[in-house]
């Protein structure tokens, strides 16, 4: 039986109480070390498993109506809200969260209906939902549900994965970023973006690394896009100075104040998306955005608000939809042990976020990853990688070896894309495996070629 | 059947631009045998960086020598465990380390020193005391008060900010473990922080970072603490209001003797 707030449910001889619908999540979310710094997990496995019992009980419409966070206090509860679709929503509006998810495997259920579900359905809800399902109810929905981008080329289109090529180094030497860029791109790597997470806040040092980039791009007419991970207000600096700038990154978190403290608002991502747009530098589209986010990273700014770190990591992704993004990632394993603890933990919220991400229309994909005091290693990474794959993951990190050098954490692999591709066939964005083709890096079936000093990139390079 | 299985790289004379894993080969689409083992030997060193004891005694012992009257303090994360997944504990001192400071005599120090083992007590047991002979005769020549030094196990940054109210310094230098990349498990950060207090923020403190053989020379290191501490205390100011300018004092690259203005 469910009441209303404050929430309750009898098993067996024990009747569960929880205070509200935050309380709720909470508790139902699965174990991870951040909710329980938070001090708001579930005190007991029991506990656990009653409050997925009571959320599987509970109308999805609740969720209209009862706001995690307050709509007066926080912009993106307003956002939405606001943008809430109830014509979308109606085929789903008389589910409880259970209900939901036996829809959700359900033959009911396809990529059309999906696409047209997802401006319907609240961050909340699909946070909700993941509580309840196990990975490989994770995996099987979000392969359902196809999200397709475009700027230079297209992303995630069915039987595809991208894999962005981040050529980091711990001193931004230009060289050293070319050899990088140059290693991923012969092992096919690089169709989501040639992405740089800079050391340097200099605006002339990353304008001459965003022109190095795009100078590439350019020479070899490589169909992908470039991006200097930095702040949105960096980048639009860079781009008043006519910088070239493809797309524009920022970080982003599931609260107005978690926000702040990235230093960034709606209004302000807003500004960077339409300056990267006013460029009309896409030629197949205009997805302009790059978002990365990740769980914990409320909390680690104090601005939870008692709400777990998976809900509030959907949340972010009601963020990231506003700007129509062409990528988004969750940098799952990136932020410690003190959110996730370990290998286990990392693989469960790589898959959640991914779900949520997918379920809620936008090009999930995921820096497979974790630092080195975390109870993880690559086996872990291998296994995330694997079941990622499987479940339709738009993009994932192609770093050099797998050892970001200058981020000092370690992610996956060009190598690892390899695998995954050989394994499960998948193919690289169209038109950039039609470039590698063309260039002789890669042959009809996608796998990489010998190559000899005559490869024209290995020749242009200075 | 004679064919390599292990397929080369025609670019192999780029990896001395990065210190970035460029050019391993492949054996099919994988990574070759010997890269495997390499990678797995820095990550567990990298592990075993985090998770080695930090022998606090030892270095008490060692500070001793120096005359530096070494107080040992633990924050409240009783062991590693708890540590990693409390951060909030590892910025407090326990009650007993909280009663030990209040009995050491308080003459308004400029400048409290904190070694700590952060997430690298290799990082610490290799460049701390080195890092602080390096350091004293600045100390000596600009005529600074040092507080006792304090040597913190199970620490994060802010527990500086404990040591240093305690204590009643000026100024709090924490040295600590940094957490472990696959290229260098032992890198030692300094962080300096003016007027410190429980509830400081990250942005009010200056960061000297990679401290090791191969990264920030120890030299280099002390002269720029001593640099940022006498600006430090001019301005009254530690954090992002405080540029570190101190390059432009750099004779060839190394550290001058005197502190210019």
């Amino acid at each position: 039986m469910v009441g209303r707030a404050p929430y309750r449910i009898t098993v067996g001889p024990r009747t569960w109480t929880f205070a509200d619908l935050k309380d709720l999540m909470a508790k139902a979310t699965p174990p991870r070390s951040g909710d329980r710094l938070a001090g708001i997990a579930a005190a007991s496995a029991e506990e656990n498993v009653a409050a997925k019992m009571c959320l599987a009980d509970l109308p999805l419409k609740t969720f209209l109506t009862e706001a995690l966070v307050p709509y007066e206090a926080d912009e993106v509860t307003r956002l939405i809200l606001d943008r809430h679709d109830a014509a979308a929503f109606a085929p789903v509006s008389h589910l409880t969260v259970g209900g939901f998810r036996d829809h959700l495997l359900s033959d009911q259920a396809t990529p059309e209906t999906l696409a047209a579900l997802a401006p319907g359905l609240m961050p909340e809800m699909a946070a909700a939902v993941s509580k309840i399902m196990r990975n490989q109810d994770l995996i099987l929905a979000a392969r359902k549900c196809g999200v397709v981008t475009r700027f230079r080329n297209t992303i995630g289109l069915p039987g595809t994965l991208a894999v962005r090529l981040q050529p980091n180094h711990p001193a931004d030497d230009p060289g050293g970023v070319a050899a990088s860029i140059l290693d991923g791109l012969l092992y096919g790597c690089g169709d989501a973006v040639i992405g740089l997470n800079p050391v340097s806040d200099s605006l002339s040092v990353l304008g001459d690394l965003a022109r190095l980039i795009d100078g590439v791009i350019q020479r070899f007419a490589i169909p992908t896009q470039a991006c200097i991970l930095t702040h949105v207000t960096t980048s639009i600096e860079l781009m008043n100075r006519g910088v070239p700038l493809d797309l524009v990154f920022q970080s982003v978190a599931g609260t107005q104040a978690a926000n702040q403290g990235f230093g960034v608002s709606l209004a302000l991502l807003r500004e960077g998306m339409e300056a990267a747009q006013a460029l009309k530098r896409g030629t197949v589209g205009d997805n302009v955005m790059y978002f990365e986010t990740g769980q914990g990273s409320a909390l680690s700014a104090g601005a939870h608000h008692g709400v777990d770190q998976q809900t509030l990591e959907a949340r972010a992704y009601a963020v990231a939809r506003e700007f129509r993004p062409l990528l988004v990632n969750t940098v799952v394993g990136f932020i410690g042990p003190e959110y996730l603890y370990d290998g286990k933990q990392i693989i469960r919220a790589g898959l959640e976020d991914h779900f949520c991400g997918k379920l809620l229309g936008l090009p999930l994909g995921c820096d497979v990853c974790y630092t080195n005091h975390a109870e993880a290693d690559q086996d872990d990474m291998d296994t995330l990688l694997t079941l990622l794959a499987t479940a339709g993951v738009s993009y994932i990190m192609g770093v050099p070896g797998a050892d970001d050098v200058m981020l000092n954490y370690q992610s996956t692999s060009f190598h690892d894309a390899l695998y995954v591709r050989r394994l499960l066939g998948l193919k690289r964005a169209p038109e950039f495996e039609a470039w590698l083709s063309a260039m002789g890096i890669a042959g009809a079936d996608g796998r990489p070629l010998p190559q000899s000093p005559s490869q024209p990139l290995l020749r242009g390079w200075r | 059947m004679d064919r390599p299985t292990v397929t080369p790289d025609a670019w192999a004379h780029l990896a001395g631009a990065t210190p970035a894993r460029i050019a391993l080969g492949r054996a099919g689409d994988s990574l070759p045998t010997a890269e495997v083992l390499r990678f797995a030997l820095a990550h567990a060193q990298a592990r075993d960086a985090v998770h080695t004891p930090f022998d606090a005694a030892g270095l008490v012992e060692q500070l001793a020598a120096l005359d530096l009257a070494p107080v040992a303090v633990h924050s409240a994360a009783p062991d590693r465990a708890t540590y990693l997944n409390r951060p909030d504990l590892g910025r407090l001192l326990d009650a007993a380390s909280r009663d030990r400071l209040a009995t050491v005599p308080a003459a308004t120090p400029d400048l409290a020193i904190v070694i700590a083992d952060g997430l690298s007590a290799t990082a610490v047991h290799r460049q701390a005391l080195p890092l602080l002979a390096a350091f004293l005769p600045w100390v000596r020549r600009e005529g600074w008060r040092l507080a006792p030094v304090v040597v913190a196990s199970q620490a994060r940054v802010a527990l500086g900010d404990a040591v240093g109210q305690a204590l009643g310094a000026r100024a709090v230098a924490m040295l600590i473990g940094e957490r472990p990349g696959l290229s260098a498990p032992d890198s030692l950060g300094v962080y300096l922080t003016l007027n410190p207090a429980p509830g400081r923020l990250d942005a009010e403190r200056n960061c000297l970072s990679n401290i090791r053989d191969g990264g920030l020379s120890h030299d280099l290191a002390a002269f720029k603490l001593a640099w940022l501490l006498r600006q430090a205390l001019r301005r009254q100011v530690t954090g992002v209001a405080l540029k570190d300018e101190s390059d432009h004092l750099l004779v060839d690259g190394r550290a001058p003797m005197l502190l210019a203005d």
